[in-house]
This record gives C-alpha cells, sequence and structure tokens, in this order.
C-alpha cells in the first residue's frame, strides 16, 4: 500500500512539466491555429537556461528565482520567435507553419549545443528540500512533494488568467474567431505575441522545474514533444483541464508502467490514447474543431493538369540525364543519387494525401519505416529473397494504412494528424522495445539485395525503375476519376458526398495506397543500406517528408519530387558542417518567409511574371 | 462623413464590387439595399477592411482607410455587426460584452453595460449565459450590444433584421432610432424594404456590385420602375 501511494506520488509530481508544457502547446494553438512542434525545444531551453542560472544565484531564493526567470527568459525567447519567424507566415497557407517551427527546432538545437555542450547537465539539488520523507515506509523524494504543491497553484493561476481577467476573454474569443476579435477593435498582433509569450514561459518553466529530477540534455526537445502530443490529444485541444487531467493519467500510469510492464512503458501511453479516442474522438474536454473559419476567401486553387508536352520532355530529359549516371557519375553519386530517388518516392507519397486528399498526416514514417522491417524482419527471419521481400513490404506498410486509417479517418484537421503521429510513434515504440524479435536500438543488419542486384548501379537502376514508376503511377492515379474524387473531398466533403462520392471510403482508400507506396520506398532502403534502426520510424523521419511536401509546394504535383532532391541535396552538403542543423534550419525558416508556395509553386509564379510560363489567365 | 469612391473588391478572382461610389452623411441612417448576392456583405467588409478593395477610396472622417488593419479601423470609430452575427458562442453574454469594450471616445456616446442593458432588457435576464444557450433574436442583440460597446461614432449593421421573429424585428428598428436619436451614423443593408422604411433617411441600391440609385426614401418612392428593377418586392 505504501508502495502503491508513493508511485501515485511520483507520478503526480512528474505530472506538472508536462502538463505546463502541453497547456501552453494548447494556447499556442487555440488562438493562432499553430501546432507548435518548437514547443519542446522551448521547454529544453528553460532547462538549460535555469541551469546557468542556478550557478550564478546561491541558496533557496536563488534555486527558486531562476527557476522563473527561466521562464520569463525562454518566453521572450519565444516572442523573437514570433515575431521574427512567424508573423511573416501567418498569411501563408495553413499549416505552413508548422515547417517554420521545425525549423526553429532545429535552429535551437545547434545553438543550445554550442552554447551548452553536448554532455548532459546534471541538475542541481533543490536547496532545502534534497532527500526523502517517508510515507507508510516508502521513500518520497521532498521535491517531488513540493513539484505536487506548485503544479496546481501554476495551474490555478492560468485558470485565473483565462477565465477572469480581460486578457483570458481576449484569448478565448480569438480562440473562436480572431477575425471578429480584430474587428471590434483588438490589436490581433500583440494578443498573438502575448499568448506566444505566454505559451512558451510555461514551457521554459516546466523545463526548470524539472532539472532536479532529471537535470537537461539536447534529446528532452523531442521526447517531451511526444508526451505533449499525447497529452493534448487525450485531454482536448484548447482544454486546461484536459490537459491537466491528461498530463496526470499519462504521468502516473507511466511510473507504474516502469514497474510493472518495463517492456512496454511507451506502448501503453499509446493505447491509452487511442482507447481514449476510440469513445472520445476529441479528447476528454475538447470538442470538434470549427469547420471552415471565417476569413477572406484566398486565391481559389489552380486545377492540376496533366503535364504538357514541354513538361513532359524536360521530364524525358531529366530521366534521361539519371540513365546515363553511371557513365559520368562516380559511385558515390550514385549512392547518393539512390537515396534521393527513394526519399523522392517516399515524400511523392505523402503529397498525395496531403497535397489532393489535404489529409496532413505528421507521422507518415510508420509505413516507410514499416515497410523497411517488414522487408527485414522478412529477410532476417525467413530468408525470404530480395525480389519477394521488396513485394511484400508495401503490403505489410498498406496492411497498416488501412488499420491505422480506419481509426486516424474518424478525426480531421489537427487531431487526424496529430492521431497519425500518435500511431507512428506506437509503432516506433513496438520496434525499439521488443528487443526479441527486432533487436530494438542495435537494428536488423546484413540485409543485401540478391547477387544479380548487389552492385551500386544495378541497384541504382532498379531503384530508378521502381521510384519513377510508382512516382508516375501516383502522378497517374491523381489524374484518374479516383484522384478527382478525392480533390473533391478535400475542397467540399459536403458538396462531394452530395455528388455521391463516398469521401471517408475514397480518403481510406488513398491513405492505403500511399502507406504502400512509403512501404516500397521502405523496401528499396533496407536493401540500399543493408540495416534498418528504429530511427527510420522516427518523428524526424515522418518530419523530413512533411518539410519536403511544404517546401516544395503543397499545391503542385511536382513538389514532392523537387522538396526531396532539394532537401536531401541540401542535407548532402550541409552534413559536413559541424553546425549543419542550425544552418538547415535557417536555410528553412528563410525559404518558408522568402517562398510561402512552396520551390515549385514560387518558381512557377516568377517564370509566370517574366513571361517563360504562360500564366493562369491566359489559359482560359 | 463615410465617402465610399470608386471601390473595386474581389473574392479571389470574382469581381464583387464594381466602381462602386456613395456618401452617407453625419446623423444619416442610410440603407444598402439589394438582391442578395449584390455585393451587400462584400461592401460592408470592404468598409471595415476584412476585404481588402483591390482599388478606390474608402474615406472615414478625411482619411482613406484602405490598407489599414481592421482594428485600425475600428479604432477610429466604426462599428461592425456581422450579418452572421459572430457572437462567441463560448462566452458568456458579460465576457462578449467585455470583447467589444473600448475607451470612450470624443464626440460621440460611451456606452455602458447598464445602458445596454436598457436598450436589451432581454440580455440583462440573461448576462451570464453562454452566447450558445440564445436564441436567434437574441444572438442578433448580443452582436450589437458588443459592437456598441466600442463606442463608434458609425455603425455598420448588416442585414439586421435577416432571420429573426417579427417582434424582435421591430425591437431592432426601435433600437436604431434611438441611436440616431443618440447621433450615431448608421449604414444597414437590407433585403427587407419596409424595415429600411421604417428607420432610414436615405437609400443607396446596388446590383452586381456597382450602384444603381442613391437618394432619399421619399425620391425612391416616387420611382417604382427603380424598386421593381433591383429589388424583389
Amino acid at each position: 500500500m505504501g508502495f502503491f501511494i508513493a508511485q501515485l506520488l511520483t507520478g503526480l509530481a512528474n505530472a506538472g512539466a508536462l502538463f505546463m508544457v502541453a497547456s501552453g502547446l494548447s494556447l499556442i494553438f487555440g488562438v493562432t491555429r499553430i501546432v507548435n512542434f518548437a514547443h519542446g525545444s522551448f521547454y529544453m531551453l528553460g532547462a538549460y537556461v535555469g541551469y546557468s542560472l542556478m550557478q550564478v544565484l546561491p541558496g533557496a531564493v536563488g534555486f527558486w528565482t531562476s527557476i522563473l526567470l527561466a521562464g520569463v527568459i525562454v518566453g521572450l525567447i519565444g516572442v523573437i520567435v514570433e515575431i521574427c519567424v512567424l508573423r511573416p507566415v501567418y498569411r501563408a497557407p495553413e499549416l505552413f507553419q508548422l515547417v517554420a517551427t521545425f525549423g526553429v527546432i532545429l535552429v535551437i538545437q545547434d545553438l543550445t549545443l554550442m552554447t551548452w555542450g553536448a554532455e548532459d547537465v546534471l541538475g542541481p539539488r533543490a536547496p532545502g528540500l534534497t532527500g526523502v520523507v517517508r510515507i507508510m515506509g516508502e521513500p518520497v523524494p521532498k521535491y517531488d512533494l513540493a513539484l505536487l504543491v506548485i503544479t496546481p497553484f501554476v495551474a490555478l493561476g492560468l485558470w485565473y488568467l483565462i477565465t477572469r481577467t480581460r486578457v483570458g476573454v481576449l484569448v478565448r474569443a480569438a480562440t473562436q474567431d480572431r477575425e471578429m476579435v480584430g474587428a471590434l477593435g483588438v490589436n490581433q498582433s500583440w494578443l498573438f505575441t502575448g499568448v506566444f509569450f505566454l505559451g512558451c514561459a510555461l514551457a521554459g518553466l516546466g523545463g526548470a522545474l524539472q532539472l532536479p529530477k532529471g537535470g537537461a540534455d539536447l534529446l528532452m526537445d523531442f521526447n517531451i514533444l511526444t508526451a505533449v502530443f499525447v497529452v493534448v490529444v487525450i485531454g482536448g485541444m484548447g482544454s486546461l483541464p484536459g490537459a491537466y487531467l491528461a498530463a496526470v493519467l499519462i504521468s502516473v500510469l507511466g511510473v507504474f508502467g516502469v514497474t510493472y510492464m518495463p517492456q512496454s512503458t511507451l506502448v501503453l501511453m499509446f493505447v491509452i490514447m487511442v482507447l481514449v479516442l476510440m469513445i472520445r474522438p476529441y479528447g476528454l474536454f475538447g470538442r470538434p474543431e470549427v469547420a471552415g473559419e471565417h476569413g477572406q476567401v484566398g486565391e481559389p486553387e489552380r486545377p492540376i493538369k496533366p503535364a504538357g508536352p514541354r513538361a513532359r520532355m524536360i521530364v524525358a530529359a531529366g530521366l534521361a540525364l539519371l540513365a546515363l549516371m553511371p557513365v559520368y557519375g562516380s559511385n558515390f553519386t550514385l549512392v547518393l543519387a539512390t537515396d534521393i530517388l527513394i526519399f523522392c518516392l517516399f515524400a511523392a507519397s505523402l503529397h498525395f494525401i496531403l497535397g489532393l486528399g489535404g489529409l496532413v498526416s505528421f507521422g507518415h514514417a510508420a509505413f516507410f519505416g514499416g515497410g523497411a522491417y517488414v522487408a527485414a524482419l522478412l529477410v532476417t527471419y525467413a530468408d525470404t529473397p530480395m525480389e519477394l521481400a521488396l513485394l511484400l513490404a508495401p503490403l505489410g506498410a498498406g496492411m497498416a494504412a488501412i488499420i491505422i486509417g480506419w481509426v486516424c479517418l474518424r478525426l480531421t484537421g489537427v487531431y487526424f494528424a496529430m492521431l497519425t503521429l500518435a500511431f507512428s510513434q506506437l509503432l516506433w515504440s513496438l520496434v525499439f522495445q521488443w528487443g526479441e524479435v527486432t533487436r530494438g536500438d542495435d537494428g536488423l543488419v546484413n540485409i543485401w539485395p540478391s547477387a544479380w542486384a548487389s552492385g551500386t548501379t544495378v541497384y541504382f537502376y532498379l531503384s530508378l525503375v521502381i521510384c519513377t514508376g510508382g512516382i508516375l503511377f501516383l502522378r497517374h492515379a491523381a489524374h484518374a476519376p479516383f484522384g478527382y474524387a478525392l480533390r473533391a473531398a478535400r475542397d467540399s466533403a459536403r458538396q462531394a458526398e452530395a455528388t455521391g462520392i463516398d469521401t471517408k471510403r475514397v480518403q481510406w482508400a488513398a491513405f492505403a495506397l500511399a502507406g504502400a507506396m512509403a512501404g516500397v520506398a521502405g523496401g528499396l532502403f533496407v536493401f540500399s543500406k543493408g540495416s534498418v534502426f528504429p530511427n527510420e520510424l522516427e518523428i524526424a523521419r515522418s518530419f523530413d517528408a512533411l518539410i519536403v511536401v511544404f517546401l516544395g509546394g503543397v499545391k503542385t504535383l511536382a513538389g514532392g519530387v523537387v522538396g526531396g532532391v532539394a532537401l536531401e541535396g541540401v542535407k548532402d552538403i550541409l552534413t559536413r558542417f559541424e553546425y549543419w542543423r542550425l544552418a538547415l534550419g535557417v536555410l528553412i525558416i528563410v525559404v518558408v518567409i522568402v517562398a510561402p508556395d512552396g520551390l515549385v509553386g514560387t518558381a512557377r509564379k516568377l517564370a509566370e511574371r517574366w513571361g517563360i510560363l504562360r500564366g493562369a489567365e491566359d489559359g482560359k | 462623413m463615410l465617402e465610399i469612391a470608386s471601390v473595386n473588391s474581389f473574392y479571389g478572382k470574382a469581381h464583387v464590387l464594381s466602381d462602386l461610389s456613395f456618401t452617407v452623411q453625419r446623423g444619416q441612417v442610410a440603407a444598402l439595399l439589394g438582391r442578395n448576392g449584390a455585393g451587400k456583405s462584400t461592401t460592408m467588409k470592404s468598409i471595415m477592411q476584412l476585404v481588402v478593395p483591390r482599388s478606390g477610396q474608402v474615406r472615414f472622417m478625411g482619411h482613406d482607410l484602405v490598407g489599414l488593419a481592421p482594428h485600425r479601423v475600428a479604432k477610429m470609430g466604426l462599428g461592425y455587426v456581422p450579418e452572421d452575427r459572430r457572437i462567441f458562442t463560448d462566452l458568456t453574454v458579460l465576457e462578449n460584452l467585455e470583447v467589444g469594450r473600448q475607451p470612450s471616445r470624443e464626440g460621440t456616446v460611451t456606452w455602458t453595460r447598464d445602458m445596454l442593458f436598457d436598450l436589451f432588457p432581454n440580455l440583462a435576464e440573461r448576462r451570464n449565459n453562454r452566447g450558445k444557450e440564445m436564441s436567434g433574436g437574441e444572438q442578433q442583440m448580443l452582436t450589437i450590444a458588443r459592437t456598441l460597446m466600442g463606442n463608434p461614432s458609425f455603425v455598420l449593421l448588416d442585414e439586421p433584421s435577416e432571420g429573426i421573429a417579427p417582434v424582435i424585428v421591430e425591437q431592432m428598428a426601435r433600437v436604431i432610432l434611438q441611436l440616431k436619436s443618440e447621433g450615431l451614423t448608421v449604414l444597414l443593408s437590407e433585403q427587407n424594404l419596409h424595415f429600411a422604411r421604417a428607420v432610414a433617411d436615405v437609400a443607396v441600391i446596388i446590383e452586381g456590385g456597382a450602384q444603381k440609385f442613391h437618394g432619399t426614401l421619399a425620391e425612391l418612392n416616387a420611382q417604382p420602375e427603380i424598386r421593381d428593377a433591383y429589388l424583389s418586392v
């Protein structure tokens, strides 16, 4: 019994930081409609900044002052990010800001590395709160008890701010209809900046508060991000009580999971989330997203037309150049080209559901990594030949997509996105923790192609044929009636339903097709590398594909491919430098600000302005 | 007080207002009349800069508004009551009013909650109810009251009589006349000629986003062919 209570108390104490970060994310999303991927980075900054302050400020007063100051400083850093990075892109297409926040993650990672070094930082003990208290004979750290008291006060303060002050009223009003708030004379820019300050300060506070428990390290940002997404989804986007309850639920279960089921702690979190969502699709306290915000009508979608003769010639020339690559390229360029081809197919498959279907998936790596693991497991345990494994990889990934799609497509918008992310994390944690089968972090190795395809050149041709075929197939599907139905479901689900299209079924089929195509890419990937590790299923992998699709251009068919080539190419150059993340992050942010239509869209606009291409008006 | 000069507005590529011009004098109640899709709401939004006109001028007390942020337009004393009400459904009546509250302004009435509750007695009873718990008529009253909390000198009312019960339409008419007696200038859009007759001094008729008639209601009454051509009766 004593053990049980001690565990419960630790779980409740752990909930504190999680709640603060989650409520910050939730607030920012509510008002600005931005899912701030960089929120985990602000949490990490809070820990590091707090640590540095504690080195300078002595004693108990210094300790607590440091924590408060860390919150304020991180909040101010958030304000700088909001003004410099997000303000210029508020008018960009919805969700484009995601890419900008991902750039922010990379920048903060490297700046943190520069400032504090790669070594993990051991958190200072809280003066006066070291040691344990015995509760029914079980030791409970004093600091945990302090956290237990502090968190409800922060939660109450936040609740008071939101429900009882003018600022809170404006925040809640803006969450529903920010344009109307502006028309009533409230300067939205400052409201956005203020909310960003508050949200980031909460994240920083959370990071600094957990210092004595966990210290600070460079992996904190992604580690908390997943948990925060889960908390926000379980609690319901925009609900503070929901965030609190979900944080407690996840933390307490986490503590008990470590004790009773150490092999499945990660999986447990996602299983709970899926269960909650099956019963309450919008979280415990959430509400369905309001479809169609009030606002100005944007430029109408430009219809996607089949490639004209000139475009076909360019593509044919490009393919010919690629096919001749073994003649003029080195072995190294062939390997790089193979990587890029595989990545392009992966990105094109995400583009298919995202661009044409309007289904923003944050977890597309599940199918890429899934396909890779299917192939690798088949080879490792059944000595399957490469040819068969390459066929079964998309089948496995497609099956996974059918199941995951069935659950996720019950939701829309940001809930759909977060649910896909959770599923990909579920797969990742399965692979990561089920060591007996998947060898966990050690990965599966020695997975080589059949003898005939083992040469670099032959494998390059194999990838060229399969990836080009896959991309052309997706392109073909976009121009087939199926593609029309998919786009109709994206633009107006109701209208599409009224004309007899079963929108959910069409989207489900598209999701499965995209999953299978990602599986093809995953299968090719394994045999090109000879090994696979869990990080092929990670968030970062999904984000890679997202960045590529957004940077390339969501509204153009070539977007996925062009973005894929650009990102992999740039990465190949940049990773030779020590602080390549910083450079890549800055580059991403600059592209987002300068070219909000993506590379292809912006290039087309420029070409039209200079008279190289005919504009849409002339095309009529 | 308000001068619209050759305004052209677009929704994407659709040309909604073409060379629209008219003026509203201080203290007038002007009715903007026209059929569904004539461009009445777009006119209102183009004044508020919720739709930014591609060309032309919107002059309010001598300042051109085109290109200003909507909150700046509101701060200059223009109050906007949208057609679809757009009250904050999760906020209480009092909180909705709080969102609209702005400092008092020289040369116009400073509204307090109590004054608004006198004007709309139904709201007083429901002050702690959430927006979504209210009837359509009550929501219409709330959206007007919310805008008045900003102490505007000029009120834009987009279809105030749409979709509410006849008894409340009468109340709306009384409210508009009271606003006029307090010295406010009002531009309201309407499909309902009877309602316009009850409250307005002048009428502007638009069709296809262009002005077709501009004159007093007496002049409009004297030309039934205009009414028949541009307004469905």
